[in-house]
């Protein structure tokens, strides 16, 4: 919550997820969920308060280039190689209502393809001046924006021939735990989307299409950096009007 | 015609992958200088209510397979039963503890591991009180959307027996994959993501 908001904490409960617009747990043509999806039916039931709450994230906790990839890992006067980009967009939810004040975590291959990490082996090099992670707090409007670099496809073992379309990683925190989630940005017009393993445990069409982000000319700064804009949705809550209260007793 | 709810969908999950630790806890990755520390990672002061208790447990694939390239988050409320959080209209939680941790697996050992305090009791949406918990949420590569399931405590045997949660779990075998074994301060609960012991997994 922002300090200058005067609007009343929300406690109603959180729709039911719709689990058949998600992927399922088992997608055999993406190898490692095999072992890793739980063949048991979940135990399904309405959120109680230990689901409805979450935790809070202050605007004060975010540093001045934590929204800033070309940046925040450069040596000084220097910046990251790659392609230009601002990513911006709202974090709404299900009712279409902005969510304020949710932390948004991402990270991202460098142009080159290659992540900052141990377990990475692909042969593209490493980007001195590129760490690969950032953050924000959206406004009262649900808004967030952060600069980076664009990120380049990459093969991983899973098939013979499977490589990884363009995209960016996003954690999100919305206001209650039940909302968590985390979720792949990709870009408009890049043809391996649709070649993609992780992409196709997603079973409907249009529910890929909602992690697509379109080019965004307005947004474009001449001369700078193009923008991409990427509109989140997380589950919406009850009105929690005739419903008991939680205080309860 | 009706008229038209203009509910939108919620954005699909997508697999963590292996390099999460980039951007949750790029400290624990060597990705340092970005962040002061990585998020999550001290949940108690010296001035936090309640007893001290460590919590910690691994995972394990379908193979009985340590899953070391994870990331888990527990969210609990305080020592009274409070939850840190503007949705939580029942009181004020203790200011010195957030509720809320998050830890990697081990790339050795495998363990997730919270400094935290044991949680009080909080109501079920009927009043009943709920046993002691602590909610717990997985991601990794290869699980396409986060898991959800809970820690209860093996020293909370009656309220256990009445937790409405727990009482909802049909093969009541079952229950007991979701409650951490005390010894001493330590609780320890392991995560099994399928096979004979696969953990009770909540669509909450």
């Amino acid at each position: 919550m922002s300090a200058n908001s005067n609007k009343q904490p929300e406690t109603g409960g959180f729709f039911a997820r719709d689990r058949a617009w998600h992927a399922p747990a088992l997608t055999p043509e993406y190898k490692t969920s095999i072992l890793r999806s739980p063949q048991r039916a979940l135990l399904s039931l309405d959120g109680t308060i230990s689901e409805i709450t979450g935790p809070v994230f202050g605007h004060s906790m975010i540093g001045e280039l934590d929204n800033d990839l070309i940046h925040n890992y450069a040596r000084p006067g220097e910046s990251a190689i790659g392609e230009r980009i601002i990513v911006h967009g709202r974090v709404l939810d299900e009712r279409g209502q902005p969510v304020r004040g949710a932390l948004l975590e991402f990270w991202q291959a460098n142009a080159g393809g290659r992540y900052r990490h141990k377990k990475e082996t692909y042969l593209a090099a490493i980007d001195p001046n590129f760490g690969g992670c950032g953050r924000a707090i959206t406004d009262d409007d649900g808004r967030y924006a952060f600069r980076t670099v664009k990120p380049g496809p990459y093969p991983w073992p899973n098939g013979v021939n499977d490589w990884r379309p363009a995209h960016i990683h996003f954690s999100v925190f919305g206001h209650g735990f039940a909302q968590r989630l985390i979720t792949q940005m990709y870009f408009e017009g890049d043809p391996m989307i649709w070649k993609c393993p992780i992409v196709n445990t997603i079973p409907d069409r249009k529910a890929i299409e909602q992690l697509i982000a379109p080019l965004d000319w307005g947004q474009t700064i001449p001369m700078d950096a193009r923008a991409y804009k990427f509109d989140i949705v997380l589950r919406g809550r009850r009105s929690t009007l005739f419903e008991n209260r939680l205080e309860g007793n | 015609m009706m008229q038209e709810l203009h509910r939108l969908k919620e954005t699909p999950s997508q697999t963590a992958g292996p390099y999460v630790h980039i951007g949750l806890t790029p400290n624990y990755c060597d990705i340092r200088g970005v962040y002061d520390d990585d998020l999550g990672t001290t949940m108690v002061n010296d001035q936090t209510l309640g007893e001290r208790i460590t919590v910690r447990g691994r995972i394990f694939d379908g193979a009985d397979t340590l899953v070391r390239d994870a990331i888990a988050e527990i969210w609990q409320p305080d020592s009274a039963g409070l939850y840190n959080s503007p949705s939580e209209m029942r009181g004020t939680a203790d200011p010195n503890f957030t509720g809320w941790g998050r830890c990697p697996t081990n790339a050795e050992n495998g363990y997730f591991q919270f400094e935290t305090i044991k949680p009080g009791k909080v109501p079920f949406k009927d009043g009943r009180p709920m046993a002691p918990h602590i909610t717990l949420w997985i991601v990794a590569r290869g699980i396409n959307i986060g898991l959800h399931t809970r820690i209860y405590f093996s020293d909370e045997a009656e309220a256990n027996a009445i937790d409405p949660l727990l009482l909802r779990i049909e093969h009541r075998q079952r229950v007991e994959t979701m409650v951490a074994q005390k010894d001493g301060s330590i609780y320890t609960l392991d995560i099994h993501l399928q096979g004979p012991k696969e953990t009770v997994f909540l669509d909450i």
